[in-house]
């Protein structure tokens, strides 16, 4: 047989047979997305055992918790949080979430187990990068965890470590010394691992679409993994150079971000000059692209899912991929808006405010496409499509709270409060996590060749889909009434007719949080009890349901796929009584 | 649902490449008209990281333009001379690197055209290759005398965000340069290996990296001389 | 389960709806010159999404309540007119709101932000440190003295670093723990930081300018009420962030005046 430069190619790599090279070190993307998977699921636990000390503490100040003194005997002696301590678990809670959850999940995790197989490729295009970015992200992973155990505790500066008070070392309170430069290094670390997997993504999209694979015939959540790719790539380029910066003020004193005259400790610090806001818009520049790169592959995987249970396609195909470009670009003009008091010019808030503003357009767009869709289903009801509606709805509350911040005039108000912790944790913990729930009922079957438990499930989402309600949105209110964010107790005269709102939450978030392990045993469970999936459960579309379930090593057996279709071809009548055809058959859609 | 895949055998290098329209059909057969799969993607590949590369770069850029704006703290200080011998060095291993392709390129025709046998153009050209690595390892060597040159000023990391951002940005490009000069090596071995299939090295991916290190650097001595 | 979906949007779009047309958690009072623009600002923004949020969760609502009749009869159904009528509504709808407010935007930040400080303002030096604000008055002379870093002392009330021996116009300079000011007078603050970023918050002014280390950043306003506020601090600056925060006290000018001469004879 004549052996192609392509199938050369495409042999890049045997199948493994030692139990390392299968599971550990593995070039099989699939293997690799698992593990981005387990990574996430293992860091969405710890964040939300964290929110749920971070919540006990904000409700009940006096409380001891239980065994929380093990944890940290400094931090909460008889169980009871100091002020720092809380700072610290908020600071690992948003970090971990962001970077180790949401960068994680919908992005690495299953953009690597699908993006090769929803292509038609074999693998991705550098599958030893791809590998050494899975173990790049690991070991960021380990010097992130080591900052829970140094003697003076992890940084207390929030996921944002602004300049100064992350940049001058222990002088300006605990947690700032060792716990912050473990921090700093482990989100370099993240960013090179973050790098090689942007790179990866971006060369398979480009270079390993089979035939017939045109950019208009891909999957939307390809589209969405690899406009995400490219922010990323841009974003985390900007990232590393900054804690590059913020590591050399911390240890080699120099003074990037730290200007001069400061007295801390009753100390005057040694600096000649230094900007405090270059730290905020490196960290901005990033910053706000980042919350894409959490959303994007969210809003692919909701637009790739609904149609198959809705057994109709997605209305305005082009529209929606169009608004996903236009946010990954207009996503890198609006940093600003976490700055409007900055002290910047406040010229300049204005110049970001347009663009912000004018991202409400295609994210609206998108929604009213997502809303249309629905319109006239034929729906079927399963844990993947109620995360899907789920998804509509909390990126509506999620989206809409943001139009107040755009505005700086408003945002004099209601920066810092509540009302932003409520906006972005809609966006992305609520949003972006309901799009990963929703992935992962739909494409259990396909990974593990077993189907999920519905009955869990649907009561998974219901108590989720509340739960999340009752969280957040009363920090709207909260955020309102005047609420500061990151206080580790309300002593306030303003703020002490709030607690019980505040109690209200935290038992809203317990229950909610206790509502996760529910989807925790369903996944174990599944894993080796669930009944046996088909090929094509959900009698979808795109070229993951054109292969064995699971896949093979090499994704179709050897065989090189042709596609002749859209991933869109849901409600039409097919030559053999089926409403959908699928992109590798040959059969067009008759025009509509 | 009847997935259909191609016959085994079907010349996938002809195909559509993923764009739905008809494939080319090369005019010259055995000439290879477009990159083969291998080469194309570490291409583009290397296009992205240059890209990403760029853009940190950039970063350290705007970092340095905004702390120097910042405060009056900072202090103009006389470029050391090597720099400017070092720019000649790196710039001349461009050459050569260009010249090392060249020679690659000729191979295929080189069964025809007896005057230079195959084996002498892979053997020049690999000749060529290790030139262009020692000139990049003299550019280290020399950026390491700009650094003592420096250094005997007076003038460390912490002195001065002059020279803070003087070390930063040599030091750095100098680490990008030496992971270059590794890839530099994997290509050299394959080449070796292969017999001087060029095609299959990453050798033209290599020489994306390699020409982008010189931009890079004629870029940052005229920041750095401008700014300092 | 779709009508159940339908159900639960509905209640709880309505029940959030409610709460934030009652009120029931809801800015303070506002007492400055430029909070009404802002006000006005917000309640233009909560009427236009409100409107958005009602409508989209409930048209969500109503699409699932009707895609789950189980009738296998029944035929998938297109949006009437496909994507382009929801596309040009968004542009339309969102474009329109995104301008007016946009426009009326501006004034109310320009007011705060860009408005230079009246001629005649009183003006208070505020230093914001870990974990408390002080407050500067220049005093008689109506000079701020110098302030040198190297000479804070805490311990000795020196809080700003003032250099009263080398310093003439640092003698009289009055330093206190609350910002005590005259009511309906504009008041020019200078904001600047001892040692990391703070955050200067008062919610009855409508007012918030975080403190940046290396910069003396100018933040203006008139009170209109008298009465007793608090300033909290809403930029993270360590572990006593929390419990950051002085008073302001506004006063009549007589009682201003009053005060101020107490203070001045110490």
């Amino acid at each position: 047989m004549h052996e192609t430069s392509a199938s050369h190619a495409a042999h890049q790599h045997t199948a493994p047979t030692s139990f390392i090279r299968k599971y550990v070190f593995s070039l099989d993307h699939k293997v690799i997305g698992k593990q981005y998977y387990g990574l996430a699921l293992l860091s969405v636990f710890i964040g939300m055992v964290l929110s749920w000390l971070m919540r006990l503490h904000l409700g009940w100040p006096a409380w001891p918790i239980p065994m929380l003194d093990k944890l940290s005997a400094v931090g909460a002696p008889q169980g009871v949080m100091t002020p720092e301590y809380y700072l610290s678990l908020m600071t690992m809670h948003g970090t971990i979430m962001v970077f180790f959850v949401l960068t994680n999940a919908p992005f690495a995790a299953f953009g690597n187990y699908f993006l090769p197989i929803q292509i038609g490729a074999e693998d991705m295009a550098f599958p030893r990068f791809n590998m050494m970015s899975f173990w790049t992200t690991f070991v960021a992973f380990l010097f992130m965890m080591a900052a829970f155990f140094v003697s003076d505790g992890p940084p207390i500066s929030g996921w944002t470590a602004y300049a100064p008070l992350s940049a001058v070392g222990g002088d300006a309170g605990p947690g700032l010394a060792m716990g912050q430069n473990l921090w700093a290094i482990s989100i370099a670390i993240f960013c090179i691992g973050s790098l090689l997997g942007a790179l990866n993504f971006i060369a398979t999209t480009l270079d390993l679409r089979t035939k017939g694979m045109s950019l208009a015939r891909m999957p939307f959540c390809s589209w969405a993994w690899f406009v995400t790719s490219v922010i990323a790539l841009l974003a985390f380029a900007v990232l590393l150079p900054a804690c590059i910066l913020l590591i050399l003020d911390r240890v080699a004193g120099t003074s990037f971000f730290i200007p001069a005259g400061l007295v801390l400790s009753d100390k005057l610090q040694p600096h000649s000059g230094g900007s405090v806001l270059l730290w905020q818009h490196l960290f901005w520049f990033f910053g706000h692209p980042e919350v894409y790169i959490a959303i994007l592959p969210s809003i692919g995987i909701v637009c790739h899912i609904l149609p198959a249970f809705a057994r109709k396609p997605l209305l305005g195909p082009r529209a929606t991929i169009g608004c996903m470009i236009a946010i990954g670009f207009l996503s890198y003009m609006v940093w600003g808006h976490h700055m409007f008091v900055s002290g910047m010019n406040p010229f300049s808030a204005t110049l970001f405010s347009v663009p912000t503003l004018f991202i409400t357009i295609p994210a609206t767009i998108l929604t009213l496409l997502l809303i249309g869709s629905v319109y006239g289903a034929k729906m079927r009801f399963t844990s993947a499509s109620l995360f899907c509606l789920g998804f509509i709805s909390v990126f509506i509350s999620g989206g809409i709270s943001g139009f107040f911040l755009a505005q700086p005039s408003i945002d004099i108000y209601l920066h810092a409060t509540y009302f932003v912790v409520a906006h972005f944790h809609f966006v992305m913990a609520v949003a972006s996590l309901f799009g990963v729930f929703a992935g992962t009922y739909f494409w259990f079957p396909k990974m593990t060749g077993r189907m999920m438990n519905e009955a869990l499930g649907k009561l998974h989402f219901w108590l989720t889909f509340i739960g999340v309600y009752c969280i957040f949105m009363p920090m709207h209110y909260l955020g309102l009434a005047g609420n500061v964010r990151r206080y580790s107790a309300f002593v306030d005269d303003f703020l002490i007719p709030l607690i019980p709102v505040h109690k209200f939450i935290t038992i809203a978030a317990l229950i909610t949080g206790a509502a996760q392990f529910i989807f925790l045993f369903n996944l174990i469970w599944s894993r080796f009890k669930g009944p046996i999936a088909s090929e094509n459960p959900w009698e979808a579309t795109s070229l993951e349901w054109s292969t064995t379930t699971p896949p093979p090593f090499d994704n179709f057996g050897g065989k090189h796929m042709v596609v002749y279709n859209g991933p869109n071809e849901y409600g039409v009548q097919s030559s053999d009584g089926k409403d959908y055809i699928m992109q590798t058959s040959p059969e067009k859609a008759p025009a509509s | 649902m009847a997935t259909t895949t191609l016959p085994p055998g079907a010349d996938i290098a002809l195909d559509d490449h993923g764009s739905g329209r008809p494939p080319e059909v090369s005019p010259r057969p055995g000439h290879v008209t477009k990159l083969g799969p291998q080469a194309q993607k570490s291409e583009t590949g290397m296009w992205v990281a240059v890209s990403a590369i760029g853009m940190s770069f950039a970063a350290f850029t705007s970092a340095m333009i905004v702390r120097q704006d910042a405060s009056t703290d900072w202090q103009r200080f006389q470029l050391p001379h090597v720099l400017y011998l070092n720019t000649l060095i790196l710039l001349a291993s461009s050459v050569t690197l260009e010249l090392s392709r060249q020679r690659i390129a000729a191979i295929p025709d080189a069964a025809r055209h007896a005057a230079v046998s195959a084996k002498a153009l892979l053997a020049s050209s690999i000749y060529w290759l290790y030139l262009t690595a020692a000139l990049g390892l003299i550019f280290v060597l020399g950026q390491l005398l700009a650094w003592r040159n420096l250094a005997a000023q007076g003038l460390f990391l912490a002195t001065n965000p002059s020279s803070s951002f003087f070390y930063l940005f040599t030091a750095l490009h100098a680490v990008h340069l030496l992971g270059g000069m590794g890839g530099l090596f994997y290509v050299l071995r394959k080449l070796v290996r292969s017999g001087g299939a060029g095609e299959t090295s990453g050798l033209s991916a290599f020489s994306i990296y390699w020409h982008f290190m010189d931009l890079l650097w004629v870029y940052l001595l005229l920041l750095l001389a401008m700014r300092m | 389960m779709g009508k159940l979906f339908a159900v639960a949007v509905t209640v709880i779009t309505l029940v959030s709806v409610a709460f934030f047309v009652m009120h029931t958690w809801w800015m303070p009072v506002d007492i400055s010159t430029t909070g009404p623009a802002i006000d006005h600002q917000l309640e233009e923004t909560m009427t236009g999404s409100g409107l958005l949020f009602l409508g989209g969760q409930l048209l969500l609502g109503l699409f699932v309540w009707q895609s789950s009749d189980k009738n296998p009869a029944r035929k998938i159904k297109i949006f009437p007119g496909g994507a382009n009528p929801l596309v040009a509504t968004a542009i339309i709808l969102v474009g329109i709101e995104i301008l007016t407010l946009t426009f009326v935007g501006t004034k109310a930040w320009g007011a705060v932000n860009l408005a230079p400080a009246a001629v005649d303002s009183l003006h208070i030096d505020v230093q914001a440190e870990q974990f408390a604000f002080y407050f500067r008055y220049a005093g008689l002379d109506g000079q701020f003295g110098g302030l040198h870093p190297d000479k804070i002392d805490d311990g000795s009330g020196n809080y700003f670093g003032l250099d009263p021996a080398n310093d003439v116009a640092a003698r009289d300079d009055v330093v206190v723990g609350s910002l005590v000011i005259p009511v309906n007078r504009p008041i020019l603050l200078t904001l600047h930081s001892k040692d990391v970023g703070h955050s200067f918050y008062v919610p009855e002014l409508r007012i918030q300018q975080d403190f940046v280390p290396g910069l003396e950043i100018p933040v203006h306003f008139t009170a209109t009420q008298t009465g007793k506020f608090e300033i909290v601090c809403t930029q993270l600056c360590g572990l006593g962030h929390y419990n950051m925060k002085a008073y302001l006290q506004v006063m009549s000018e007589g009682d201003y005046d009053q005060w101020l001469k107490g203070q001045e004879g110490q």
